[in-house]
């Protein structure tokens, strides 16, 4: 790149807060996902919403591609960089919560702010914020934001778009433009945060979030029901939902999960079931969460579960939870590389999915264990392969392209929490159709009439 | 030319050496948790810093991606091997071992610097000629010093600037510990215990209260001690700067010490020294002779540190312990080389706890490194008095008259942050507050 240039971008964040050496920006080629890295030509990491919005301009006005990072733990290869002359602009030093506001239950935070973080913080003054992605203790707001983040207590409390309640954002020209507002009701103008959530760094660079805080529960209940018959498990999951009981998580482990977490845990899990259920109630009186708790082991047993175990106590219910918190690090260990997928169907498909992704892997003669989100039917096949063996992996990405076309003819979608991305772009109009895809790309273009911000990734 | 073709073979090289242990860093899945822990991370929040990018950075090079060996390198260096990441690993990535063995190729590709080698090679191996130095520098100290926290006692050396940053010390101790006391070999009397102690250079050389306080609970409890004079450095500085050939020549110069006499168990004061002892020498057992690989299996499963000495192995029951008068509350800081990589975090709770006199209360973040990590903190200054702040930070929330440690290192570290801060507050070894109870008692 233009050593001048170079200077530019150094004039407005300082000298160390742009790297230029090869092992430095070779260190920002890759995120989560596993596919092929891309170095960027520069890599500048600014400190102030002042600095971000002149680096963005500077950045389009020099015709360069341009890719924001946050933690870079997304799943879709959202922020690998598009080609050799992007500059890739970190938020991780735009880190600040600006306000916590009790009264009126919102908080204003820069991007860069850690997601598990900021739970925390909110939590010390009494209030919760729910969005639990798997990589909360390192994924950043803007990131959640971006790619519309879920989490485990997706079924009762939503995803990151329930929570976001305004924004201000860099347009490619440098300006700052805001949107929503601090209220509960806000309709002044286009819902521009609504169309900022998850588009993946496409349209503009985030520089402040409004996001919604509510009280937290006061009591919780948690329980773990074993099925031999997977179609048992969702007929209790459909069951519950019946009932009109929203557990705040439901989670289900498929038998070849069970079988990988037994293996790397050995707490006794039962490795002859066929799905594990684990169901957490949760509310604000104590005995409304005991009664909902009862009724579930009560849905549970008439559908069928073998085996149901009710946490006493905080300290077990800490163990229930352990067979789910060892899944992926189960399932990790079992080969080298991780392929982390996360079809979507409707909840009473789930049963049907899994039997696919079981047919899927027998076909391809591959490994793959499932867990996932059963009460919003967001699954996570984890398909266990080496990368490096090409012949293999040429089966996965069969396999994974399998797995979505399966997905979309049980009418899920792509994508249920992690991202489009690079990954699935070119399926976007299976899902949807041209004219969806078109629309898409003309507001694209009308936004971002240079092609630069991460192109490749969303919107082809 | 030549020295080009030379450079280019011995990259040559270090690339087929990396690509060698591609098995272990193939294992990262990328996903980024062990910036959640990491104390580099955490102050530079720079990809490079933490295990994920290292580990790219060192399949970029094994495929011949990278091609600058000298920057990745030093991005190497940046590192505490604290463990941290691979405790918190979900695919359990063993980054200490690629970091160790990632250094070890390429010290061998770059050559060691000039000042570790005569540390390294000529120093650390002769103990006495180390003793003569410290008898030197202990000596000669009050020329050189200056006063920077009068309440703490601690020094400033502005000469050792160039190396040392404004770090704070205190003074070195007159004679060193092992100076004083010589060759130690009492019999395992009631307790039917004989140990080996390893003080470690740090309470040999600066903390000999650390020592002491360790030999009069072992007299205490009526323990057998068994001690060579000459005993050598563990090895660890070595080892982590890559300068494996001295690791192994320090590791059997104790070796051989440590077979003049019989023990039950090897007992340090010094986190460090004791994974050291246990790990590193156990992890490389392969490339000794027969003999020492059996003494060194041997050497392992007998080392303890001196707090799971104190609990697991006599039980002592700490609430005997006289009062000490007034009340003073006391925090922990958990040593990553005890608590990540020897699971040991209960057991000096456990004593802070019990002991009379004492209010324990939880420092915020316990485990977070102090930002130590041995020559770290020469090398990367800076870096180290950043992560360290946040442990000081930490440390004094709680408002504690003495914060604890189990480790010599850290100690230093944390005397040295508190004192920059201008607090006023004490850093001790666990096993030293205990000792100050039995001088009360008796």
């Amino acid at each position: 790149m233009n050593i001048n240039l170079i200077k530019e971008f150094m004039a407005i964040v300082g000298r160390e807060h742009v790297f230029t050496d090869e092992a430095d920006r070779q260190a920002y080629s890759y995120d989560a996902a596993v596919l092929t890295p891309q170095t960027p030509a520069l890599v500048v990491m600014p400190e102030t919403g002042e600095q971000l919005g002149k680096t963005v301009k500077l950045a389009y006005a020099n015709g360069l591609p341009v890719t924001v990072r946050g933690a870079g733990s997304n799943l879709s290869g959202a922020v690998i960089p598009s080609s050799a002359d992007s500059v890739v602009i970190l938020t991780c030093r735009l880190n600040r919560i600006i306000e916590i506001n009790e009264d009126d239950l919102y908080a204003v935070v820069e991007p860069g702010v850690v997601t598990s973080v900021f739970a925390e913080a909110v939590s010390a003054r009494g209030l919760f914020y729910p969005p639990d992605p798997g990589s909360q203790t390192v994924s950043t707001l803007g990131g959640n934001v971006a790619l519309n983040a879920g989490g485990l207590r997706g079924l009762k409390y939503g995803v990151t778009k329930d929570y976001l309640m305004g924004m201000e954002f860099f347009d490619c020209n440098g300006n700052l433009i805001k949107t929503g507002s601090r209220t509960v009701k806000c309709v002044t103008g286009y819902n521009l945060s609504g169309m900022m959530l998850g588009s993946e760094g496409t349209l503009g660079i985030f520089s402040q979030l409004i996001l919604k805080l509510v009280p937290p529960p006061k009591a919780s209940k948690a329980m773990m029901a074993v099925y031999d018959d997977i179609a048992a498990a969702s007929e209790t999951v459909a069951a519950i939902i019946a009932a009109h009981i929203i557990p705040c998580t439901l989670e289900i482990l498929d038998r070849k999960c069970i079988k990988y977490v037994e293996m790397h845990t050995k707490a006794g899990l039962p490795v002859d079931a066929a799905a594990i259920l684990l169901i957490e109630v949760d509310g604000s009186h104590i005995q409304a969460v005991e009664d909902d708790a009862n009724k579930v082991t009560d849905l549970c047993r008439k559908c069928g579960a073998a085996d149901i175990r009710m946490a006493k106590d905080a300290d077990e219910k800490n163990r229930l939870w352990e067979a789910r918190r060892n899944a992926l690090p189960a399932l990790a260990r079992a080969r080298p590389t991780t392929v982390l997928e996360d079809a979507t169907v409707p909840r009473s498909k789930v049963p049907a999915m899994v039997a696919e992704i079981n047919r899927i892997a027998l076909k391809h003669n591959l490994e793959i264990g499932t867990f996932g989100h059963a009460g919003d039917g967001n699954l996570h096949p984890v398909i266990l392969c080496d990368r490096r063996n090409k012949e293999e992996f040429r089966r996965v990405e069969d396999a994974v392209d399998e797995i979505f076309d399966s997905a979309l003819k049980l009418q899920g979608t792509l994508s249920g929490e992690h991202g489009i991305g690079m990954a699935k772009a070119k399926w976007m109009e299976k899902e949807t159709n041209r004219a969806t895809v078109d629309f898409s790309k003309k507001l694209r273009l009308a936004i971002d009439p240079e092609y630069l911000f991460n192109a490749g990734k969303k919107i082809l | 030319m030549k020295q080009k073709n030379k450079k280019n073979a011995s990259l040559a090289k270090l690339t087929q050496q990396l690509l060698a242990i591609d098995d272990s860093l193939t294992g990262c899945m990328r996903c980024g948790l062990c910036q959640a822990v990491c104390p580099v991370y955490g102050v530079t929040l720079k990809e490079a810093d933490v295990s994920r990018g290292k580990i790219a950075l060192l399949e970029n090079m094994a495929y011949e991606m990278l091609k600058d060996a000298d920057g990745l390198s030093e991005r190497l260096d940046r590192c505490l091997l604290c463990g941290s990441c691979q405790t918190n690993c979900p695919s359990g990535v063993n980054t200490i071992e690629i970091f160790l063995h990632a250094r070890q190729l390429l010290a061998e590709y770059k050559g060691l610097s000039g000042v570790k080698k005569i540390i390294f090679r000529f120093i650390l191996p002769h103990p006495k000629l180390m003793s003569f130095f410290v008898a030197v520098a202990g000596r000669l100290q009050r020329f050189f010093r200056r006063k920077a926290n009068k309440n703490m006692g601690m020094f400033e050396f502005p000469l050792l600037r160039p190396f040392a940053g404004k770090r704070h010390f205190q003074p070195l101790a007159a004679k060193t510990f092992s100076a004083k006391y010589g060759k130690i070999n009492t019999s395992a009397a009631k307790s039917g215990i004989k140990i080996a102690f390893f003080p470690g250079c740090v309470p040999d050389k600066l903390f000999v209260r650390v020592a002491e306080a360790s030999l009069k609970v072992f007299e205490k409890h009526d323990v057998g001690v068994f001690m060579p004079d000459t005993m050598v450095c563990c090895g660890i500085p070595n080892l982590v700067s890559g300068d494996y050939t001295s690791f192994k020549r320090l590791v059997k110069i104790n070796l051989d010490l440590l077979s003049q006499a019989e023990f039950d168990y090897l007992v340090s004061p010094c986190a460090t020294c004791v994974s050291s002892i246990k790990e590193n020498w156990f992890r490389f057992r392969k490339d000794f002779t027969d003999g020492e690989r059996l003494q060194i299996e041997k050497i392992h499963d007998k080392t303890v540190d001196i707090t799971e000495f104190l609990v697991d192995v006599l039980n002592v029951d700490f609430t005997q312990s006289a009062n000490a008068g007034c009340t003073r509350r006391v925090t922990y800081h958990d040593s990553c080389h005890l608590k990540k990589t020897l699971g040991i975090f209960a057991q000096p709770r456990k004593i802070l706890k019990n002991l009379s006199g004492l209010e324990f209360v939880e420092m915020p973040e316990a485990d977070r490194c102090c930002g130590s990590g041995g020559s770290f903190t020469l090398t990367q200054h800076a870096l180290a008095n950043k992560i360290g702040q946040r442990k000081r930070n930490n440390a004094v929330s709680v408002k504690p008259d003495i914060v604890a440690a189990a480790c010599p290192a850290c100690m230093l570290q944390l005397m040295d942050m508190l004192s920059q801060n201008g607090d006023n507050v004490e850093v001790k070894h666990v096993v030293e507050l205990y000792a100050e109870q039995l001088t009360v008692n008796s």
